[in-house]
């Protein structure tokens, strides 16, 4: 566990409060059954955004908290754990990519509106259901033309951050944008994004690599929700075992079990050494790259062995509907495509060590 | 050393070889060509329609989906050669097996081996006919992998028992016609007390609650008993034989279940082809990420190592007389490797290969993903994986508990 100062140790401890009482696991199940328009309860994101959440990355002077990066992981950690459906992942995402490459002039335009959850942002920069292919989408005369696939939280997004061929664009929801539902597994807010000729504005200044460090905050910031949940499906299987009797005996006494569950908890522990390390990375500015392929490929090898296991290790209950450690696998998969595969990113990482 | 190349076959099966392609052209309707088997499909009801139905008759009243099963009970009687035969000229015309379900791949085997005369009459025929649908009534709320621990209680009234209790996760409960259960008779013996019935599943008494899965289908029940009442003649073999008769309808499930079953029906095009489908082709056809290229060939030889496996396991234990715990070995790999499959196939896919509903995607790349949800039950059904790691390590390797 990374030392933690009080701000963040509080911080932490509000998250997991609230993730707790106000949006349990069963939160998510009601958004999943009610299918809000957003894809996520508007009340639930607005109380995020009264309690400080969506501004944790952004600057004070543009109303945000500067807190950082290690903060805004802790309570997406915390949130992961319950699932909850929310767009504070996507919109935190898009406000980075303004204070790193946006101008004052749209820095002062949309900073303080993303901090207040006024405005709910989000990425749109794959064009394929695979990470990394090519981006096409052109600009002529700030007018953006291209299709983007899967786009996260794209049904309450109002604020587009679009890869275009040369560089980084804001897209209002708008004149020239429409998007057609894409329901995935995890039951949460996806769409194909179609800009015909949309009006955009170019990010311009951060530089030829603003996509690269785009990617590399969704991939570091993603992992901290999957280390939430796969710390959540860890304790929940743990707790079961420890209280099913089968053959007159708690399972968590088969020698088979408790090596399985010791297997696990390694695999636990490297994770989170890697998420927290790629956070530290991200706040102190240095070897982020490197950093987020390990955080990101750690992420998807310990929630993919995690999600299996913990219905495995359920038995017949873990199958059905009525129990949550299914939702965690069905969200498991879409996060672990999302950002690199972990073919893709072990890929990145020889290419960033020269090898 | 024995040689490698099999004998040819006797000029007899030629002429079966003639048979079997006459029956097919007069009977298996073009239309079906390559369709699944909607019976013996574990997700969602029957529906059939009058070419299924044409096509299940056909096969049905010759015996032929139960091709080996002998004649006088409704089965083809084919000798082993015939059956490789009928199975060749089937796959040749696209034609599938319609009959199918838990009363071909477990209950019958199992009432043949231990059923009276009787009840072999009376049972097998409309299993060869596919008329007849069969759920299985083993687990229990606190019975799952500790099997014998189940406390579903049939009291003797003389010439009936009345069966009172809870089973649970019982496929396609609310579409059978009867169930086949392991129920307690003696409450001082765990194993010995335990007997083995037919109870239908229109019975006064009988209850069934649908529970949705994590696949979105509700292709499983729980089962309640209330005061149901089981003729004596329903019984099979002898009171507190149902343990030994229950275990070997499990060896028969577990190597049904090994060639990963519905999971593997539903998964469609072959893993190849996919790629070639989904992944970015090299100007010479091959496929371009070499580390997909790699895992795809990996998972081809360990499947195909499998497959030679099950072949073989399959011909010993029929020289042995049957079924046998080889089946936990066929079961453990053969889960395992589907599973590995379907995670496969969502990485060739990404995003796409995850889709729930509606627009954006195929009807095989929706089916492909609630295949691969349901999938995660076959490690878990017909003893877990661990169950079967514990009879393997115990009863064939004869490792001792370490307590
Ligand atoms: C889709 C589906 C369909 C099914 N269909 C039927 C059906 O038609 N009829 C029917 O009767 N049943 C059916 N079942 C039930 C199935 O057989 C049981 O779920 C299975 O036997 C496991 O029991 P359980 O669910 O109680 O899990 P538990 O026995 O509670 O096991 C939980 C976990 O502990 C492990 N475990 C248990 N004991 C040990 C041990 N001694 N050593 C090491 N590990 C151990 C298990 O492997 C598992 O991982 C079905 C189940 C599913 C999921």
């Amino acid at each position: 566990m990374a030392i933690l100062n009080e701000e963040q140790e509080m911080l932490r401890d509000m998250a997991r409060e609230w993730a707790t009482n106000e949006s349990p696991v069963a939160a998510f199940r009601k958004v999943r059954n009610e299918k809000p328009a957003e894809g996520y309860s508007t009340d639930a994101f607005a109380t995020m955004a009264q309690m400080g959440w969506t501004g944790i990355v952004i600057p004070e002077e543009f109303g945000g908290s500067d807190f950082g990066w290690m903060s805004a992981g802790l309570v997406v950690e915390e949130l992961g754990k319950t699932l909850t459906a929310s767009p504070l992942v996507a919109t935190t995402l898009a406000a980075s990519v303004i204070v790193l490459g946006g101008s004052d002039e749209q820095k002062s335009m949309w900073l303080p509106k993303l901090a207040s959850g006024e405005v709910v942002g989000t990425l749109a920069i794959d064009e394929g259901p695979r990470h990394g292919g090519k981006v096409t989408a052109t600009v002529s005369s700030g007018k953006l033309t291209g299709t983007k696939a899967f786009v996260h939280e794209a049904h309450g997004a109002t604020l587009f951050v679009v890869a275009a061929a040369d560089g980084l664009y804001l897209v209002e929801k708008g004149e020239g944008v429409t998007m057609s539902d894409r329901k995935l597994t995890d039951q949460r807010s996806h769409a194909e994004v179609t800009f015909d000729g949309a009006a955009a504005e170019r990010l311009a200044d951060g530089g030829d690599d603003l996509l690269d460090k785009v990617l590399d905050r969704a991939r570091i910031l993603t992992s901290a929700e999957m280390l939430g949940m796969a710390n959540q499906v860890f304790d929940v299987t743990l707790d079961y075992l420890k209280q099913r009797v089968q053959f007159n005996q708690v399972l968590a006494s088969f020698q088979a079990l408790q090596h399985r569950m010791a297997d696990l908890f390694a695999d636990l522990a490297m994770m989170r050494s890697a998420v927290e390390s790629g956070l530290e990375a991200l706040d102190g500015g240095y070897g982020i790259p490197r950093a987020a392929c390990v955080a990101k490929a750690e992420a998807n090898r310990a929630l993919h062995a995690m999600s299996r296991e913990g219905i495995q290790l359920h038995g017949g209950i873990g199958m059905t509907d009525e129990y949550d450690v299914g939702f965690y696998l069905k969200r498991a998969r879409v996060l672990e495509a999302s950002w690199g595969s972990s073919t893709y990113l072990k890929d990145r990482f020889a290419n960033l060590a020269g090898y | 050393m024995a040689t490698l190349a099999e004998p040819r076959e006797a000029t007899s099966d030629e002429a079966f070889r003639e048979e079997v392609r006459a029956f097919l052209a007069d009977h298996f309707p073009p239309e079906l060509k390559g369709k699944g088997n909607a019976l013996a499909s574990v997700e969602g009801p029957t529906k059939e329609g009058p070419a299924e139905k044409a096509w299940r008759e056909a096969m049905g009243s010759r015996g032929w989906g139960t091709p080996t099963w002998p004649k006088e009970y409704g089965g083809g009687g084919l000798s082993k050669a015939q059956t490789r035969i009928l199975q060749e000229e089937m796959a040749k015309a696209g034609a599938w097996n319609p009959i199918g379900g838990m009363g071909v791949m477990m209950f019958g085997p199992t009432l043949l081996e231990y059923g009276s005369e009787e009840q072999k009459h009376e049972h097998i025929p409309p299993i060869c006919r596919g008329e007849i649908r069969w759920c299985q009534g083993y687990s229990e709320p606190n019975a799952g992998s500790d099997l014998a621990n189940l406390q579903t209680f049939a009291e003797d009234k003389g010439d009936h028992y009345v069966v009172n209790g809870q089973k649970t996760w019982t496929s396609g409960g609310q579409w059978a016609d009867k169930c086949f259960a392991i129920v307690r008779t003696d409450r001082s013996d765990k194993h010995h007390g335990i007997s083995f019935m037919l109870i239908d599943m229109d019975a006064p008494g009988v209850e069934v609650r649908p529970i949705q899965m994590i696949s979105g289908m509700s292709p499983f029940c729980e089962t309640f008993f209330t005061d149901v009442k089981v003729p004596k003649k329903n019984l099979v073999g002898q009171e507190g034989q149902g343990w030994t008769i229950g275990k070997r309808l499990l060896q028969h499930e577990r190597t049904n279940i090994s060639g990963g079953g519905a999971a593997a029906r539903m998964m469609g095009a072959n893993l190849s082809d996919l790629a070639k489908k989904y992944l970015e082709l090299g100007d010479d056809g091959r496929i371009a990420d070499a580390v997909m290229r790699d895992r795809i060939a990996d998972f081809e030889i360990r499947w195909q190592a499998f497959l030679l496996t099950a072949k073989r396991a399959v011909e010993e234990s029929k020289a042995a007389g049957g079924v046998s715990e080889i089946s936990s070995v066929l079961k453990k790999l053969g889960t395992k490797l589907t599973q590995e499959r379907s995670e496969l196939t969502i990485e060739i896919m990404g995003l796409q290969g995850l889709g729930w509903e509606g627009d954006g995607f195929s009807e095989s790349e929706l089916g492909g993903v609630r295949a691969w949800l349901f999938g995660k039950a076959t490690t878990i059904y017909g003893g877990s994986t661990e169950i079967q790691n514990n009879i393997i390590a115990k009863r064939v390797l004869g490792m001792l508990d370490h307590q």
